[in-house]
């Protein structure tokens, strides 16, 4: 793909961060602060609070949508930086190929861990 | 096929010496110093939390590990790092979609351009707003 198209990909998963990661954030850290209106829990990182967003599919989708622009922004970023650095063409080639497996090796994880997690919140309680 | 790049002959020293672009460069070499730091602790995040996918004894335990004032003050530093990586990021971008590079102006000595008076504003405003929200940010990861 042409580095003018991954380039626009950067700056709009860039957005999507900045929305879905302010969000994330807001949850976990303005849990005091949300609470005031209503909304949010007191121990965000409690288990029960925890399987209640795994089971909801609001939460489900917008963390894979997060995992997947954050690891395509964080990843590109990593190569264009070290694309700066002028390697050979078969270091290209390997950072290129290494980077883009590296990324989506997480990301099938990450994913696995999101749609699994209900399950073992069910069985959890 | 060749490359039509630049070579970069400073390579890493490039990031440490602002040269005649000053400020800018630092705010570069932060840029992507803060975004190395993000994608480390963000590669940790994914395997932290989803100890989540086996059951809420491997969760509890997870978190035990990464409680404590040290994980506290390292969460810290990684939110400060997403606030400047994320308001230098719309500074970056708003240029690259030729906002915030002002109107040109008269080519008349001593050739001050258009683009350094705005953007002397905008670094000014992110450094503002970077200030205000570290601040901020204490009484949510420090003093909670």
């Amino acid at each position: 793909m042409r580095d003018r198209t991954l380039w626009t990909w950067h700056i709009g998963a860039g957005l999507v961060i900045l929305v879905l990661l302010g969000l994330h954030m807001t949850i976990m850290h303005l849990n005091a602060t949300l609470g005031l209106v209503g909304v949010g829990s007191d121990e965000p990182i409690a288990w029960e609070n925890v399987a209640a967003r795994a089971g909801s599919i609001f939460f489900t989708v917008t963390y894979v949508l997060l995992l997947g622009a954050a690891l395509f922004h964080g990843f590109y970023g990593f190569r264009n930086i070290l694309m700066e650095l002028s390697p050979g063409r078969t270091l290209r080639t390997i950072i290129n190929v290494g980077l883009s497996l590296v990324g989506v090796a997480l990301f099938v994880f990450g994913t696995w861990a999101a749609l699994a997690a209900p399950g073992a919140a069910s069985m959890g309680g | 096929m060749a490359s039509r790049a630049h070579p970069n002959r400073l390579g890493i020293k490039g990031w440490v010496a602002g040269g005649r672009w000053g400020f800018a460069r630092y705010m570069y070499t932060l840029h992507r110093l803060t975004g190395l730091g993000l994608l480390a602790y963000f590669v940790m995040h994914i395997f932290v939390t989803s100890t989540r996918a086996i059951g809420p004894e491997s969760w509890e335990q997870a978190m035990e590990i990464v409680s404590g004032p040290l994980f506290a003050f390292g969460e810290y530093l990684v939110f400060a790092a997403f606030v400047f990586h994320a308001l230098n990021g719309i500074r970056l971008g708003a240029i690259e979609l030729g906002f915030a590079v002002g109107v040109p102006i008269e080519p008349v000595y001593p050739y001050e351009t258009s683009v350094g008076r705005t953007q002397r504003l905008a670094k000014a405003v992110l450094m503002i707003a970077f200030v205000v929200a570290v601040w901020g940010g204490l009484d949510f990861f420090i003093w909670k």
